[in-house]
């Protein structure tokens, strides 16, 4: 072990290698529920260069490699099962390359969202990309590894569905490009070619290391506002969201629902953001979509909000911290959630199962929706705070968590980013020959399983 | 059960029947307005019940003495009439349930008391601001006076859950409270009145406070010589009788109320309830119409009494480049501005 | 025992906001810069303090040092969007007080913390040369009529900045006919930075020392010359009664503002940097602002961070002197001056003599001396009035 230290910190500063207790306890969790284990070594890497190195070291002394952002996605796909190197590519997070006229950019992948937000209001000020609203210190990178969705999801589909080129160290030490980048110094498109880029997205760093990533930007409008439509049944939410997607004039669209405080509490939302480069552009859209949802209107089912200015403040946030505040409902600092993806029909029924869950277990809930493409498919949220200081606290949300799975998969959705018990019952119910195809490429690519093992994994 | 009081006799007997004749939102003729009120009185159906916005404001147009609005919001309820789409009315009910949050009892608040209703963004303000230092504050929803579902079609739990309130201020010992929102106050006046609720405390509206304070502290006040538009809220018509301290206030600080179109009994709803009612175009045309109104009067400030006229109007105000401000913030500015 | 943040500190969500400036530019907690391990950043070192609260993990030199090596700059506070959010930095002084009570704290905060106590200075100089620079300066005495007493501090009593800033703090109060005195050898240290180390119970003593000082001199009104001093004074000792503590750039504002005191043109580009201490503690952010405006021919160029948003030089509680930041490009005092340079300034203005002594330095280590100058206020209004 010893001098697998010595190794790596011959590939990297001293400064940035750690095998200390103390780096090791941060690095063994997130700040989800999943159990904790201790990797051997941290490092940070600054180079795709240095990145390759500590890949080939692990790939030749056959030990585990987690590579890991801001260690966000709660469902401990950081976490390294195994031991091994972690590997907080966080150093990394220049951007390289900005182009205007094809709107698309390329940077490093320890780039966190926080600061290409920044970056683009202050470089780039009409363009924009799509900001999940997890905490500004996540990374571009991980959010898309793990299949995120963000402010644009509504307009574009998944933030992966964005991406238009990468670069890749492979678990074998090559280090290759994806898309027009591979071919041409312009890193536009995948298309035409071959989809490459499928092979590590939505793996969970299985299949290699992403160290750089093209990706679409969308022209970013001044103006921005919020409606949030309210109702009581759940059977209606897949209507009024045919509506509104129909206009094709909102920014984004998710749901939200939670029984506290009582101004929540019985009632659905179905926030809808507009854009517009001029107050008669929003207007005009505003008007579109109250016109939409006339129907639900005249039946008094369904009506918009009454919003004080900071409730439109917290919504219009990006990302909206108000979603991180909810770990602090408990006072417990925690909060775990499944989000599996469904059929937007299929919103009633997660939505009764979600009801069902948390009063068979006594615990409150968040549900937070999000709509993908124009009414492609949605994102469901079972979003639960846990009290890290209570045990029984933690068990009892585990155990709603495993129902939510199984719930999840009932209703015909699948587990987003799912932890390694829900990647377990995924691959119970999927294809055998796709899982089969799943393990043959995983094979291929990482002949020594040393690429986050634990995570998609048959035993 | 507490039963409204109103007098049959004096409607059919009414020279006028301003009370509909006057509304701003609905058109009503005479004669229309005779039957209508008639079926009304009878307890039936009419068009009047389905398209109220609810702005209060016949309440103040009936110079009889008699409650044209009160009535329709319990025909309202009564009929099943909704004002508001479910979902509204049912976050107007949640809306007052006491949580944690809320504190009972106000440990050591002594006279003089302010009540603050539910705007705990104001509780720096009366707790640090040196013209209101001596004030004792009590806040929360224990002490809310739930007036708001004169808007969503459920009055009666007004009813149900005022008495309580009321004892919890009684309880208290207080004798006197001023209520920083109109509403409270009026509710506690017109409202209690109406349906013979008894007040065994006396309740004082902000603005006559704010008279005194600012008549006390007249030396220190620099006239801020300028020209306001005042912000009727839907509850100032239920107690025209204290309107007077707004023109008292206005004088003592050099602020011109300026005669505009909308102003008084023409005033037009801030458009808040009307947007929550789903009335977008009409929504729009008030606010309009209300803005337009006050450019054209030249004013620099828009004046308000309440908070959430302030909220649902402000933007706009602002947006043609005038100064939305509230009634306490335009006195605080007379009195600082020396300082400042 | 376990002070009170062991029953709270969990509540942390690991989420990170606290690494930002507002608007995300940058990280802004000046250790995470340094080190960038998560377990430098706030949430790190809140997730390895209730780690070792409950015996989940031991002591260590490496813990002590994560745990000593924030700079106490209230970045986290500003940013961190949960409502436990003031009390963050108090848990880690809650946490440093535990571990020196067990004796259990890195050897160069031992150090410092034993040279206050013996010295009444962080680094054991002798007490009677605590006014070395002080040649003509009143001592504050009850008979005279002294409208101030001119709190120096260690950092300006010993430290070469310090001293030049003590001077011209001093020959501007002169000048504009302000009585003040010093303690002089009489001084004892603020105590800010040792409570911010955790030792609470000296703390306690060196601040009820200094009050009883003050009111058998009869003091009335205070200046500081550090914001540390004047925090502590402010905030933290209690039983100060009536007499009022400012820090020197208040007193300047209002003294250039109410006296007309002329000053002439010195035709200059500068930028300012927020102490954590002022700022970020205290919300003193114009009164600064106001003196260097006022100035005819300085034009402020604000850096990007700046206000609620500055950036920590890198030397608060306590890490001037033992700087578990520093010997490195990432050090946050030599990200300060970059940036500072950055903005095209000639000039880096400070108005703490602990950020002076870490960016002077600073820019000698970045090779910056021929490009970027340091002052402190009160040496920049000297050379406006002597100008004239
Ligand atoms: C409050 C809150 C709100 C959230 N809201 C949203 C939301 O709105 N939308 C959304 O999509 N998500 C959301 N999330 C989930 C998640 O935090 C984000 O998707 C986040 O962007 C994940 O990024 P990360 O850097 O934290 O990834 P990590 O958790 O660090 O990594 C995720 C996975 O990607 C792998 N990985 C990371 N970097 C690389 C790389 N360079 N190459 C290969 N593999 C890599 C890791 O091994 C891991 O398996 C939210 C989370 C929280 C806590
Ligand atoms: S309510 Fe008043 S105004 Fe209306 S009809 Fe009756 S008496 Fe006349
Ligand atoms: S409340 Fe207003 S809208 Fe309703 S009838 Fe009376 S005046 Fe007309
Ligand atoms: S201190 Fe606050 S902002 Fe920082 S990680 Fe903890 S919860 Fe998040
Ligand atoms: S006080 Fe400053 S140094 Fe300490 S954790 Fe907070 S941001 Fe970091």
């Amino acid at each position: 072990m010893q001098s697998i230290y010595k190794s790596l910190t011959k590939i990297v500063d001293e400064e940035f290698v750690s095998n200390q207790k103390e780096e090791l306890y941060i690095y063994s969790q997130d700040p989800g529920m999943m159990e904790p284990h201790e990797p051997d070594f941290v490092v940070m890497p600054k180079t795709t260069e240095e990145v390759q190195e500590i890949v080939k070291l692990a790939n030749k002394e056959k030990i585990p490699i987690v590579p890991v952002g801001g260690s966000l996605s709660l469902s401990g796909l950081v976490i390294p099962h195994q031991g091994g190197i972690v590997v907080d590519l966080r150093r990394m997070d220049q951007v390289l390359e900005v182009n205007e006229e094809s709107r698309y950019i390329v940077f490093e992948a320890g780039l966190t969202t926080g600061k290409l937000k920044a970056y683009l209001e202050k470089y780039h000020p009409l363009l924009r990309f799509s900001i999940p609203d997890a905490p500004p210190s996540a990374t571009v990178v991980g959010n898309i590894v793990i299949h995120g969705q963000g402010r644009l999801t509504q307009q574009y589909g998944f933030n992966s569905d964005m991406v238009t080129g990468m670069e890749v160290v492979l678990p074998t030490g090559e280090v290759c490009k994806i898309g027009s980048g591979s071919v041409s110094p312009y890193w536009f498109s995948l298309a035409p070619l071959p989809d490459l880029a499928g092979l590590f997205l939505g793996w969970f760093g299985t299949t290699g290391i992403i160290t750089k990533m093209g990706l679409k930007l969308y022209p970013k409008k001044k103006l921005r506002d919020i409606e949030v439509f309210a109702v009581e049944d759940p059977n209606l939410v897949p209507d009024v969201i045919q509506r509104v997607t129909h206009t094709e004039m909102s920014e984004d669209i998710f749901t939200g629902a939670q029984p506290y405080p009582p101004v929540f509490k019985d009632i659905i939302m179905i926030g809808i953001l507009l854009t517009g480069d001029s107050k008669e552009e929003l207007e005009f859209k505003r008007k579109m979509i109250w016109d939409a949802l006339q129907c639900h209107i005249d039946s008094k089912e369904g009506g918009f909000m009454m919003m004080t200015p900071d409730v439109k403040q917290d919504l219009l946030e990006m990302p909206t911290s108000s979603t991180t505040r909810f770990a602090d409902v408990k006072k417990g600092g925690g909060f775990e959630y499944c989000g599996p993806i469904i059929p937007v029909e299929k919103f009633p029924e997660a939505f009764t199962r979600l009801l069902e869950i948390t009063k068979k277990y006594g615990i409150t809930f968040g549900n937070a929706g999000r709509v993908i493409g124009r009414s492609h498919s949605m994102m469901f949220s079972f979003g639960y705070p846990f009290n890290r200081a209570d045990p029984e606290n933690i068990e009892r949300t585990k155990n709603a968590l495993h129902d939510t799975n199984v719930a999840s998969l009932d209703i015909g959705g699948v587990p987003w980013k799912p932890e390694v018990p829900a990647q377990k019952m995924i691959m119970e119910k999927m294809d055998k020959s796709t899982l089969e195809l799943m393990q043959r490429i995983k094979k291929v690519l990482d002949p020594n399983g040393i690429m986050n093992p634990g995570n998609w994994e048959v035993e | 059960m507490y039963e409204l009081k109103i007098d049959e006799k004096t409607c059919e007997t009414c020279p006028t029947f301003d009370c509909l004749v006057r509304c701003q939102y609905i058109d009503i003729d005479k004669d229309t307005a005779k039957t209508e009120m008639k079926k009304m009185i009878s307890g039936e159906d009419s068009f009047v019940l389905h398209d109220c916005v609810t702005c209060y404001a016949c309440e103040e147009y009936c110079k009889r003495g008699n409650h044209p609005f009160y009535l329709i919001t319990d025909l309202q309820e009564e009929r099943g009439i909704l004002p508001m789409p479910k979902p509204l009315k049912t976050q107007f009910v949640n809306i007052s349930v006491p949580t944690r949050r809320d504190i009972i009892q106000f440990y050591g608040a002594e006279e003089p008391v302010i009540s603050l209703c539910l705007f705990p963004q104001y509780t720096r303000l009366f707790s640090e601001e040196k013209l209101f230092e001596e004030l004792s504050i009590i806040i929360g929803r224990y002490f809310f006076c739930h007036l708001m579902y004169l808007h969503s079609g459920n009055p009666s739990l007004i009813r149900e859950r005022l008495p309580k309130i009321i004892d919890n201020i009684a309880n208290h010992g207080f004798k006197e409270v001023i209520f920083f929102h109109d509403e409270c106050y009026s509710t506690l006046t017109s409202y209690t009145t109406a349906y013979s609720i008894e007040v065994p405390f006396k309740p004082i509206h902000f603005n006559e406070y704010l008279y005194n304070k600012l008549k006390d502290q007249q030396t220190k006040i620099q006239p801020l010589n300028a020209k306001v538009a005042f912000q009727r809220n839907c509850s100032a018509r239920l107690t025209p009788n204290v309107e007077d301290f707004v023109d008292d206030i206005f004088n003592l600080i050099g602020a011109e109320r300026v005669e505009r179109q909308y102003d008084r009994e023409n005033a037009l709803c801030c458009g808040g309830i009307i947007r929550g009612q789903q009335r977008y175009d009409l929504f729009v045309d008030v606010q309009t119409r209300n803005v337009d109104d006050m450019l054209n009067a030249g004013v620099e400030y828009c004046v308000f009494q309440c908070p959430a006229c302030f909220d649902s109007l402000s933007e706009k105000v602002a947006e043609k480049g005038i100064k939305p401000i509230m009634m306490h913030d335009l006195c605080l500015l007379a009195i600082q501005g020396s300082d400042k | 025992m376990m002070y009170d943040y062991a029953d709270q500190i969990h509540r942390c969500f690991k989420c990170g906001y606290c690494k930002f400036s507002n608007n995300y530019t940058d990280f802004n907690c000046p250790s995470y810069n340094r080190f960038r391990f998560e377990s430098y950043s706030t949430g790190g070192r809140l997730w390895l303090i209730w780690a070792w609260s409950k015996g989940e993990i031991e002591w260590s030199e490496h813990l002590a040092n994560i745990v000593f090596s924030c700079a106490a700059c209230r970045n986290c506070v500003e940013q961190c969007p949960m409502r436990f959010n003031e009390d963050i930095v108090d848990w880690i002084i809650g946490a440093r007080s535990d571990m020196v009570e067990k004796g259990l704290i890195p050897a160069s905060v031992g150090e410092f913390l034993d040279n206050i106590h013996k010295y009444g200075n962080p680094w054991g100089m002798p007490r009677n040369e605590r006014d070395i620079w002080a040649e003509g300066i009143n001592r504050y005495t009850i008979d005279d009529d002294n409208e101030y007493l001119f709190y120096v501090g260690c950092v300006g009593s010993y430290e070469k900045q310090g001293q030049q800033m003590a001077k011209s703090v001093a020959d501007f109060l002169r000048t504009t006919g302000v009585s003040f005195g010093i303690l002089g050898s009489d001084e004892d240290c603020d105590g800010n930075e040792v409570l911010f180390t955790g030792e609470k119970g000296l703390f306690r003593e060196l601040a009820d020392k200094n009050i009883e000082k003050f009111k058998e001199l009869n003091v009335k009104k205070i200046i500081t010359l550090s914001p540390h001093a004047y925090n502590s004074m402010k905030n933290k000792y209690g039983g100060l009664g009536e007499i009022k503590v400012y820090h020197y750039t208040q007193v300047f504002s209002e003294i250039i503002n109410s006296n007309n005191i002329e000053l002439s043109d010195l035709n200059i580009k500068v930028t300012y940097h927020d102490p954590c201490f002022l700022g970020r503690y205290n919300s003193i952010y114009e009164p600064p602002r106001e003196i260097i405006k006022g100035i005819p021919g300085v034009e402020l160029i604000e850096m990007e961070r700046t206000r609620e948003n500055s950036f920590c030089c890198g030397g608060g509680s306590g890490n001037f002197v033992f700087d578990l930041l520093g010997r490195s490009s990432n050090s946050p005092s030599r990200i300060r001056v970059r940036e500072a340079y950055e903005t095209g300034a000639e000039l880096l203005i400070v108005s703490c003599p602990s950020c002076y002594c870490m960016l002077e330095e600073a820019i000698k280590t970045e090779g910056l001396e021929e490009k970027l100058m340091i002052k402190d206020i009160s040496e920049l209004v000297i050379e406006s009035i002597k100008n004239k």
